[in-house]
């Protein structure tokens, strides 16, 4: 049980005071951007990465988790009282909570949304526990021809599965591969895409692309559609759930828990998923199937339990093998490479009282959440009042201070702009924001893995394939690939004889 | 909508929450009735096609020499990301001019595009670039602050003014003093 001791360091660590203090800064921060709308945490841990520069790394990634796990109980509360979902993995909670809000309940919708993510987050962190190290023994013994396969996994999954049009996804990526690209090729020191900038040979710092994407793109986008007039707040009353909220909650957070946890842990599963599958599981077994649309406990319960599950999910792959599954983790993934710290499977043995901190910090900020958000709802809202000219004139300065701060040349603003001008022409037009940033920081470790097993296998081409496991992988990339053929042919079916019964109803 | 014959929940959910539908049964909807197309996605295109052109040429311009400690070279990689970019840009105009559309459905298109604010905020953006080394960051992130507020919106000039002062002095004390993150301090070197 050399975990477990771990995990107790781990706890030892973070109950100081100024790490306590840490992470309530982190859960604070992250509750408000999770609520503010268009404001996310991948956008507030790129914005404060160059802040805790000064920070040890320990106390820089309490905060990031707390930042995390805050961000998920935000969402929730705007998805169920203004009716926006802050994340897309809040766009189930709408569904039901917004109409319990309105009919009164939202104190409810509030209560049961803020227990069950501790429950799933409790119960979510213990899996991370266990499930971390084992995945940490299977990749230890993988070489650099699995580690490509399973980047070009992560690349293509992200790019295709997640989000609504695949060709969109891939575009997204490319532009971010391409940008990963730039600077010095770090084998042969030649400069690659610089164009004799000179300011462009060490690369573009993958925080300026988080913020100039997130930040400044929102900024510019709220510009685009300067609408006037606010959302409307519902009131939300007491924060509080009665005995048949309670009996008729718990089943859907665990089965929200259980759903959420593996999508999370697999690459590109995301958030998406498990709260639409939550939310069906739970109309299918609720005996209240007429409440569902109109305000249905059950349909809060368990998606929201899904999206804060699967939120630790993500941080397996991320802490084990490198790989960033959502924004969050790219740009917490980003925040090691900038301390010099590389996630993988060496990561545990090297900076374990690191991870364990982490780990223990989740839990310990997870439970101050609640603590906080169960009285202080209320208070939050207000948070919403800010005129969004403040807000965002906020996010820039800020954003431009952190890039200022990277390199300390103005040149970087005006890379900063320019991502800022690729993230509004990206909202514009409806492309995901993910396999960008996934693209940046995995492109150049795809790159080197790819070259390492070349060079092991002394340039044959075979090296590249390596042995089972990469071709498993390759298998389930081709099976990700091949997907919309199937799909199609099934459409067809459909779509004939949809064609037959209208011609017959006709 | 007959299309939920598979089991697939996810798919049901889809129909019920109004999600969108992706891109082929968008196809089979837009069959149904002519769809709006959102011809300005073209740009994006054109912006892939010349991404594509750009890494090529600096790619053959690169030394192709390989050694044995590295078969095949920083070539090879740009030369994929080109050729697949401009797959890309011609799947992706495809889709356009068949009427396809991004995540939101196509339900920004329509929205009007608020093209002179977008430009000003740049602008204030770029002169606090421009300003910055020479003014320090006290100075000009507080214009920033201030320019960005009011292009947005604000209309209390001076509440604003005073807010983006205090801002820009707390931000160079608590950080830049205080954490040693690396503001300028401009002409304002040896006041502050």
């Amino acid at each position: 049980m050399d975990n477990l001791n771990s995990l107790l360091d781990g706890f030892a660590a973070i109950l100081t005071p100024g790490n306590l203090l840490i992470a309530l800064l982190g859960v604070t921060i992250g509750t408000a951007v999770g609520m503010l709308p268009g404001l996310g945490t991948a956008m507030a841990i790129a914005l404060l990465l160059p802040i805790t520069y000064g920070m040890e790394p320990t106390q820089a990634f309490i905060m990031f988790g707390g930042i995390f796990y805050g961000g998920m109980y935000g969402g929730s509360t705007t998805a169920i009282l203004l009716n926006t979902p802050g994340q897309s993995s809040s766009v189930v909670t709408v569904l039901e909570g917004f109409k319990m809000a309105r009919n009164g309940r939202g104190g409810q919708a509030l209560a049961t949304a803020a227990i069950g993510s501790f429950i799933a987050g409790t119960i979510a962190t213990i899996a991370l526990v266990f499930v971390t190290p084992i995945t940490v023994q299977f990749a230890i013994g993988l070489g650099a021809p699995e580690y490509l396969a399973i980047m070009v996994l992560a690349l293509v999954a992200t790019a295709s599965v997640l989000g609504s049009s695949r060709i969109r996804g891939f575009a997204s990526l490319l532009v971010g591969l391409v940008i990963g690209t730039i600077g010095i090729d770090a084998v042969t020191g030649q400069q690659r895409l610089t164009y004799g900038v000179p300011e462009l040979a060490s690369g573009i710092d993958i925080v300026i692309v988080a913020v100039g994407a997130f930040a400044v793109g929102e900024a510019l986008w709220t510009a685009a559609r300067r609408k006037n007039g606010g959302d409307e707040i519902i009131p939300v009353g007491r924060v509080w759930m009665g005995r048949s909220d309670w009996r008729r909650s718990w089943g859907p957070w665990l089965r929200g828990s259980a759903l959420g946890f593996p999508f999370g842990a697999v690459p590109a599963g995301g958030a998406e998923v498990p709260t639409f599958l939550s939310y069906v599981t739970e109309r299918r077994l609720s005996k209240h199937k007429k409440e569902f649309g109109n305000g249905a406990i059950e349909g809060v319960a368990g998606p929201e339990a899904a999206n804060n599950a699967s939120a630790a999910g993500t941080l397996v792959p991320m802490l084990a093998l490198g790989l960033p599954c959502n924004a969050t983790a790219a740009v917490m993934l980003a925040a090691f490479q900038t301390y010099g710290i590389q996630p993988g499977p060496l990561l545990f043995e090297k900076e374990s009282a690191l991870v364990w901190t982490l780990i223990a910090g989740l839990f310990v900020g997870n439970a101050m959440l609640l603590v906080l958000n169960m009285p202080l709802i209320p208070l939050w809202v207000k948070l919403l009042r800010i005129p969004k000219p403040y807000l965002f004139a906020g996010i820039l300065f800020f954003a431009t201070m952190g890039a200022y701060a990277t390199s300390g040349q103005s040149f970087e603003l005006f890379v900063l702009l320019a991502l800022g001008l690729i993230g509004l022409a990206m909202r514009r037009f409806g492309i995901p924001m993910l396999p960008m940033i996934v693209g940046v920081i995995l492109g150049p470790m795809a790159e080197r893995q790819a070259r390492m097993a070349l060079q092991l296998s002394g340039g044959e081409a075979s090296g590249l394939l390596g042995g089972p496991v990469a071709w498993t992988v390759y298998g389930v990339i081709a099976l990700i690939a091949l997907w919309p053929l199937v799909s199609l042919i099934r459409r067809r079916l459909t779509r004939d004889r949809t064609g037959d019964r209208d011609a017959v109803a006709a | 909508m007959t299309a939920a014959d598979s089991g697939d929940a996810a798919e049901a959910v889809e129909e019920q929450t109004d999600e969108q539908p992706d891109e082929a049964t968008g196809a089979v909807a837009a069959e149904a009735a002519p769809p709006k197309r959102d011809l300005a996605q073209l740009w994006v295109c054109g912006f892939l096609a010349v991404l594509g052109v750009l890494v090529i040429v600096d790619a053959s311009r690169l030394g192709g020499f390989s050694a044995s400690n590295d078969p095949i070279g920083p070539k090879p990689v740009p030369i994929i990301l080109g050729i697949l970019l401009f797959a890309v840009a011609a799947f992706y105009a495809l889709n356009v001019l068949r009427g396809g559309h991004g995540e939101d459905e196509g339900a920004n298109a329509n929205e009007r595009f608020d093209l002179k604010t977008v430009g000003l905020l740049c602008a204030v953006f770029i002169a606090n670039a421009l300003l910055i080394d020479w003014l320090g960051w006290v100075i000009s992130g507080s214009l920033l602050f201030w320019g960005a507020a009011v292009v947005l919106g604000s209309r209390r000039y001076f509440l604003t003014l005073a807010a983006a002062v205090v801002l820009g002095l707390a931000t160079f004390y608590g950080f830049a003093i205080g954490l040693g993150l690396g503001l300028p301090a401009g002409v304002l070197q040896g006041i502050l």
